[in-house]
């Protein structure tokens, strides 16, 4: 308002001026305009933050695209059993699947890659994951590794390794300087690549120990927490595949020799839970315990169903390893939280090209 | 200047302001938790008690709406101002309440336990349907950014009317007698 507004009458004015309405307007535009870009930035639209949407265009971009499957682990098929607890169990956890007899069990077995027809005979990674669903009708949903630990401690190392495996289009293969660059910064990298480089191959899921790799809690009825990791240790017989087998053998196999061996019964695993000790790295899942620690088998995992994953109901279900029962709780892990997060961006893409009719079918000659 | 009287009346604004609050918070928590690679967990746990809470007060304010009539808006309010604030209010309304139910359907379609907490779940309110989750997830993103364009008209049109108006309009949500 000017200082000196004198009236034709000499009079200073009565009635309170208009006011301009043009600031007014304008911090309301700055006040929509923060909120629109706030929303805006924390959706991953502006700016170029990792997003779990960037994190599994990253994944999608190491391999070809496959409509209508897993982003990952995408070749598999789904099984089906019951999980039995052991009287220790309940020691450990309150956890529904530790006090029920017998727990029916929905999963999958799997190899690493994103190729849903990819060769058995080549996948150095293979995995299982599994759904306890107690009658309690909570669920814990589990996705386990061939592997004894993760590759990477963090999600930025993990997007960076997964960069690092897109093929140049120039070559059609990964960059090797890249890759040699994440071994160079991360050294369970490294050690992830002599673990796949020496640890011997197994002939088959069924003899095939699967790690949890991530840690969690477990809170038992005494109210005592305890951070625990926890693996599939196969009641069959190790029995290594050396590479002249490996090359000779068919691109199925592991699905023919599991199918053979559901014919003559029920293949088993124990799960055996690891329990921490004193300054274990219970957020580190690049860092695999010391072998000493105490060990308790909460049960026994029976499988004696299989079925394609086209037809069965693993297809259509997300193994989000924290889907938890009461009594487990997920760690601060990281890698835990990306999984999470990709496995339900991938879950929520393959639903929608699913539906959308675009599932890529078998390449001729295949099963 | 308030230029006209009327309020709404007391349960009308503790439930205008506290799920003004809530459902803030759930439209940055949903899109943060879709994006993020660390902080999903943590907001989903936030995300779907905080929906189910959203879904109970929303129909409490409708039936609190359809028993006490709100106050008049301003004479001199032009027609298709009238008309937008009718029509963004009862959008407002029919979002609060389907977006707790499409999240709760999408849940149950996607074949997902729907916990509340750690030992509360709620039961599945549609079969295990791929082809339904699918439709149900993209619904739920739509129908949020939908929320989240509507809420920014609201906040605008009731900082025009404290501020450039100045009708009372503002004031007959924000105090008490």
């Amino acid at each position: 308002m000017p200082l000196f507004r004198l009236r034709r009458d000499g009079g200073l004015p009565r009635t309170p001026r208009a006011h301009s309405p043009l600031p007014w307007l304008a911090l309301i535009a700055v006040i929509l305009g923060v909120a629109a870009l706030t929303f805006a930035w924390l959706a991953g639209w502006i700016g170029n933050r990792l997003t779990t949407q960037r994190f599994t265009d990253a994944i999608e971009a190491s391999g070809g695209p496959h409509p209508g499957f897993r982003r990952a682990h995408s070749k598999g098929v789904c099984v089906s059993g019951v999980f039995e607890p052991s009287a220790q169990a309940r020691t450990l956890s309150v956890a529904r699947a530790f006090s029920q007899a017998r727990v029916p069990v929905l999963g999958r077995l799997s190899i690493g890659g994103g190729d849903p027809y990819g060769a058995d005979n080549t996948a150095r990674v293979r995995s299982i994951a599994v759904q306890l669903g107690t009658d309690d009708g909570q669920q814990w949903r589990m996705a386990m590794n061939s592997f004894p630990f993760f590759a990477v401690p963090s999600a930025e190392a993990f997007f960076e390794q997964t960069r690092a495996q897109r093929p140049d289009p120039a070559t059609g293969k990964p960059d090797p300087a890249a890759m040699a660059a994440v071994l160079e910064k991360y050294p369970s990298a490294k050690a992830f690549q002599h673990w796949a480089k020496t640890a011997p191959w197994s002939t088959s899921w069924a003899n095939t120990t699967f790690n949890g790799i991530n840690s969690f809690w477990f809170t038992n009825a005494q109210g005592e927490r305890r951070a625990v990791r926890w693996s599939w240790q196969p009641q069959a017989a190790f029995e290594a595949m050396d590479a002249a087998a490996r090359a000779s053998a068919d691109v199925d196999f592991l699905s023919a020799d599991l199918r053979q061996r559901l014919a003559a019964g029920p293949v088993r695993w124990n799960l055996v839970v690891t329990l921490a000790g004193a300054g274990d790295r219970v957020e580190d899942p690049s860092v695999a315990w010391p072998q000493d620690r105490e060990q308790v088998v909460a049960g026994v995992l029976s499988l004696d169903h299989m079925q394609p994953q086209e037809a069965g109901p693993c297809g259509e279900l997300n193994f989000d390893p924290l889907i938890l029962p009461r009594g487990v709780r997920g760690s601060d892990d990281p890698i835990l939280a990306a999984r999470s997060a990709v496995y339900s961006q991938s879950f929520n893409r393959r639903e929608r090209e699913r539906a959308k009719g675009l599932t890529e079918r078998a390449p001729e000659g295949a099963r | 200047m308030n230029t006209r009287g009327g309020h709404f009346n007391l349960p009308a604004r503790l439930l205008h302001w506290t799920m003004a609050v809530m459902i803030l918070a759930m439209l940055f928590v949903g899109v943060t938790m879709v994006a993020s690679v660390q902080l999903r967990p943590m907001l989903v746990d936030l995300h779907r008690p905080l929906g189910i809470a959203i879904g109970v007060l929303a129909l409490l304010r409708l039936y609190n709406r359809l028993r006490h009539r709100p106050p008049p808006l301003p004479a001199d309010l032009p027609a298709w101002q009238v008309a937008a604030a009718k029509a963004s209010h009862w959008l407002l309304y029919g979002l609060m309440l389907a977006m707790p139910l499409v999240g709760w359907a999408m849940l149950s379609a996607g074949g997902y336990p729907i916990v509340l907490w750690e030992g509360l779940h709620l039961p599945a309110i549609a079969p295990h349907t791929p082809s339904a989750y699918a439709a149900l997830r993209g619904a739920h993103s739509v129908l949020a950014y939908l929320l989240f364009a509507t809420v920014l008209m609201h906040v605008g049109a009731a900082l025009f009317h404290l501020w450039v108006r100045r009708d009372g309009v503002f004031q007959s949500m924000a105090k008490g007698r």
